[in-house]
């Protein structure tokens, strides 16, 4: 699995940074950053809650 | 069978905790329908989270607040300031560009720095009320100077003129404003918003207006965004003070487990912000083409309310959505919008409250209410539902 961010679509509301500080993170723009781009384990069910929490829908996964 | 047409709106809160039954049954039989609005004319109303959330995501739907078929939820609204839209009243292509300018003054990374400053202020002012007589009244206490104090400092607004932006922002808040009251108060903040950026080009501090100057070259602009902040930055986070608190005094068992546990307060957080739900309407659009959204065609011009409190409790969302259960741990509400306009302070509104709730029950323990909780005068007459005194004792 990948986790894929659209930059250009991200608003910045930082709720993929609350479900896994983990896995992903925000510059200091306030844009996404993915930390673990090929989550495993816990992080894959991390992943799925920040996509579907995502209110820019920025965030996809390829499985 | 239909639900009888129209319902108006808005309606009534039936019980501090819940929305009315008219509005349940709209969701129950017809999910999507035409309600009539305070100024006589006709939208939309919207009830189920799915479609809520697909109709926040799609561009045909537009925020433009000047547009006039845009739906206003108080009569008399609809009046020309001739001032620029705030963010919340943006559309693409203009929306992305202005959010951006700002958004990184609100990372979950800068609202955990300011973690230790607004514990400080929650303790100045816990500290101030059993200093002081008893009863108090909470809003007076805590929940209004609490987040005022923070968007003062973070924005760099001075806190000493707190009564009037207060005053000015609660007039613009209620629903039976006059219009030219209203419009005379958003006068009066605008001209003192002018002025503060203005003395700011002239000896910029460090603060969050004097940095946009930096990244502004339109100072209209600018002074729409402190406006937007400073009024949305206190009033909503002060009526989820005063409803948590409330909630949790009817509740020990809960105040229990978030004093064992303080990695429960957060999740309890969410879910009061899900439970009360206190600007359903902010989320209002019009169309700007025709759109099939629910199997109903909502056509260009037609204005869309969204009822975010009924989406909030919609059983296809949410297991047993009328229970409070601070352990549930369910973050797709919509207490924050969504969409590309989701709440620009959510983050920080969450951290006030956590360490508000954190603070409060641990340094007051036999904090009570002082009148029957049923008597508190609910603000069924405002835009950000809340309480206007919350009388408290110990």
């Amino acid at each position: 699995m990948r986790i894929v961010a659209d930059t250009d679509l991200c608003i910045g509301a930082g709720q993929c940074v609350l479900t896994d500080p983990a896995v992903f993170d925000q510059d200091d723009d306030g844009t996404v950053v993915v930390l673990v781009e090929h989550p495993e384990g816990g992080q894959v069910d991390s992943a799925r809650e920040a996509v579907k929490l995502c209110p820019a829908m920025a965030l996809s996964l390829q499985e | 069978m239909t639900a009888q047409l129209p319902a108006t709106l808005p309606i009534t809160r039936g019980c501090p905790y819940a929305p009315p039954d008219e509005h349940r049954r709209l969701r129950d039989e017809a999910p999507i329908q035409r309600v009539t609005l305070p100024s006589g004319e006709t939208a939309w109303a919207i009830t189920r989270h799915e479609d809520i959330r697909a109709m926040l995501t799609d561009p045909r739907f537009s925020s433009d607040r000047r547009n006039p078929n845009f739906p206003l939820l108080v009569k008399g609204q609809r009046i020309n300031t001739g001032f620029r839209a705030s963010l919340i009243g943006m559309d693409p292509p203009e929306h992305g560009p202005a959010r951006r300018k700002v958004v990184g003054e609100f990372t979950v990374r800068r609202m955990e720095a300011l973690r230790p400053r607004i514990q400080e202020i929650v303790d100045q002012h816990i500290d101030a009320m059993l200093a002081g007589p008893k009863p108090a009244d909470l809003v007076k206490a805590l929940s209004l100077p609490v987040p005022s104090l923070v968007i003062c400092e973070q924005l760099g607004v001075p806190y000493a003129d707190h009564e009037f932006f207060q005053l000015h922002s609660s007039r613009l808040l209620s629903r039976v404003t006059p219009p030219a009251e209203r419009k005379a108060s958003i006068d009066a903040l605008r001209d003192y918003l002018g002025e503060l950026i203005e003395r700011k080009a002239q000896e910029p501090a460090d603060d969050l207006l004097s940095r946009q100057l930096d990244k502004q070259d339109d100072r209209e602009e600018l002074v729409s965004l402190a406006f937007l902040l400073l009024v949305a930055g206190h009033e909503t986070t002060a009526n989820m003070i005063s409803l948590g608190t409330m909630a949790f005094l009817e509740r020990p068992e809960d105040i229990r487990k978030i004093q064992e546990d303080p990695s429960k307060t957060l999740p309890a957080v969410e879910e009061l912000l899900r439970y009360f739900t206190i600007a359903e309407f902010a989320v209002s659009r019009v169309a700007v083409e025709d759109v099939e959204l629910g199997g109903v065609l909502i056509k260009a011009g037609e204005g869309v309310v969204p009822l975010s409190n009924l989406a909030n409790r919609d059983p296809d969302a949410f297991d047993h959505p009328e229970e409070l259960d601070i352990e549930r741990g369910a973050r797709h509400h919509l207490a924050f919008g969504f969409g590309a306009h989701q709440c620009l302070g959510q983050n920080l509104a969450r951290m006030e409250l956590q360490i508000v709730f954190d603070t409060l029950f641990r340094r007051i323990p036999g904090l009570r209410p002082a009148v029957p909780l049923d008597s508190l005068p609910f603000k069924d007459d405002a835009s950000v539902y809340g309480i206007h005194e919350f009388p408290v004792t110990w």
